[in-house]
């Protein structure tokens, strides 16, 4: 206990006697972390909008042939109720449907008015609660007597996933390369401060100090600096997304009929997340920045 | 207490050391002479573990330091205390906090340090500079902190890099004697020097390296040609830029 403070005073000492070059490196990391935090805002943001999105597509209509039967439509209804993955199976007579189709195309609803007689099908709708076994139960659904023509959305969705995964692993790629420049930051700026003190180490070295005992200040050194930007960064990502979300939510909503996610939700999770990152970059651009001048 | 059996150093192409035996036994005081890139300096790194030898084995006090993996060199060095010509104090720290600064490292409690940096201090005779920082004293004062820091974790053995060769004829003869007082105590002293008129009078263990290999080895004096150790003083001596500064400041008074 001891020795922790005793490391934890030099470091902090460390860090306010390089306040120029501590300052620098808080503030580099903090620009890091925000790009970062942008990165990741736009990633959930999407995630979110994908899933909601995919919930809009997880139904198949069945379409029935005109002379099939109720009943033919119910043995269907009934064992779709009864099959893995899926959530719920009901009749949707073609009255019904038109009236979807009146209330979907809105003001322009007056042009269905010429139609003498209604062209839809009877149809059943199955709710699907697991998207992946949605290919086997259209195929499924269409080897039943009295049914025209199955369709469900699988391209829009595959097209949907497909993007979405295209998005996330881009994100994941420029976050590690961020990641991996701010440890060259905090390296070089930590460098410095050895290199100031490499006469000092040399002598510690010689007197016996152990690698951990040298290197322990300047670790916290790095942590601290870490922390401190990741603080920085979270309260400030915090407020501009919070600002961004009162000023286009209502817009996003209305265009994409998706939510953004609320500020208050993201926040906890930003600074663990944050603060993980902070004090992992810290330690590693110490260590990093060390290791030379410890090897031997 | 240091046992170099059939040692073989190569920088390179360049010879460090090359088949070097020798022992120094406990409660030796052993002269280290020679021209500059003899392998003096190969000689000491390979006692502490600086550098790894190519060949042959190395015993300090019955361990072989050549099978030590790196995470076992500082407590190595813990029992060889070491003084250099150009002292390396820290210079952010007072003479008392030097010398507890090697008790701290090794995790000493505070009531030893306190016990024993005062005692080592009077024996080096500069306890009453005690809360001056290096740069306001003299090279001589400076030297006895820095062996003051040696001694204080009371090594066995105690390693002097030219300690002298920054100090006045006289200073560096009453760093010999403080050298000898030390070595009456038991500890071993192995001594890098090319200052021959103390080699001589001090009359003691004499090893001449010359081109990586022992030329002689007995007691007595300094042996090589006065002109060749002048010259090696001027190539070898390079005074650290603190010490020149401090003597500069001090109307070069050492």
């Amino acid at each position: 206990m001891k020795r922790f403070l005793y490391t934890l005073k030099q470091s902090f000492l460390q860090v306010f006697r390089n306040r120029a070059m501590s300052l620098a490196s808080i503030f580099a990391i903090t620009a890091m972390l925000i790009i970062l935090s942008i990165f990741f805002i736009l990633v959930i943001n999407i995630n979110t909008a994908a899933q909601a999105i995919k919930n809009d597509y997880d139904s198949i209509e069945v379409f029935m042939e005109d002379e099939a039967t109720k009943a033919d439509a119910n043995k269907i209804i009934h064992e779709m109720d009864n099959r893995d993955g899926v959530a719920d199976a009901y009749y949707k007579t073609k009255e019904e449907a038109l009236a979807d189709f009146r209330a979907r195309w809105g003001e322009n609803a007056y042009l269905l008015d010429t139609l003498t007689e209604n062209p839809l099908p009877n149809s059943v709708v199955i709710m699907i609660s697991d998207l992946d076994e949605a290919e086997d139960i259209a195929k499924q659904a269409g080897s039943y007597d009295g049914v025209e023509d199955v369709k469900f959305y699988k391209d829009t969705v595959d097209k949907l996933l497909k993007a979405t995964k295209f998005i996330q692993i881009a994100a994941i790629v420029v976050m590690i390369f961020l990641i991996i420049v701010s440890v060259v930051v905090v390296s070089n700026t930590i460098k410095l401060t050895v290199l100031n003190r490499s006469n000092e180490i040399n002598i510690m070295k010689y007197i016996g100090a152990t690698n951990w005992f040298i290197r322990g200040p300047f670790l916290c050194e790095g942590i601290i600096i870490g922390v401190i930007a990741a603080a920085i960064s979270v309260g400030l990502s915090a407020l501009m997304y919070g600002e961004l979300v009162k000023a286009i939510g209502e817009q996003i909503f209305s265009i994409l009929s998706v939510p953004m996610v609320p500020v208050g939700f993201l926040v906890l999770n930003f600074a663990l997340i944050f603060l993980a990152l902070g004090v992992s970059i810290g330690a590693c651009g110490s260590i990093v920045s060390m290791r030379k001048f410890l090897d031997k | 207490m240091i046992v170099f059996k059939n040692v073989t150093k190569y920088y390179k192409s360049n010879v460090g050391l090359e088949k070097v035996s020798v022992r120094i036994n406990k409660g030796d005081f052993v002269f280290l002479v020679g021209p500059s890139g003899a392998g003096k300096s190969t000689f000491i790194k390979l006692i502490l573990k600086e550098i790894d030898a190519d060949s042959g084995s190395i015993l300090v006090r019955g361990n072989d330091v050549t099978q030590l993996s790196n995470r076992q060199v500082p407590k190595l060095r813990r029992n060889i205390g070491i003084v250099f010509q150009d002292f390396r104090l820290l210079p952010k720290k007072t003479v008392y906090e030097n010398v507890a600064f090697a008790m701290e490292i090794i995790h000493q409690p505070k009531k030893l340090i306190d016990k024993y940096v005062p005692q080592v201090l009077s024996m080096v005779g500069i306890s009453e500079k005690a809360d001056k920082y290096p740069d306001e004293l003299s090279a001589g004062e400076q030297q006895r902190v820095a062996i003051a820091r040696a001694i204080v974790n009371k090594p066995r053995i105690l390693i002097a890099d030219e300690p002298t060769g920054n100090l006045d004829p006289d200073t560096a003869w009453e760093i010999m004697q403080l050298l000898d007082q030390i070595n009456k105590r038991g500890t071993t002293i192995v001594m890098v020097t090319h200052a021959k008129d103390i080699v001589d009078k001090m009359g003691k263990r004499v090893i001449a390296i010359e081109k990586g290999r022992i030329v002689r080895d007995e007691f007595g004096a300094y042996g090589f040609e006065e002109a060749l150790a002048e010259v090696d003083m001027g190539s070898d001596t390079i005074m650290s830029r603190r010490t020149f500064r401090s003597r500069f400041m001090r109307g070069g008074r050492d």
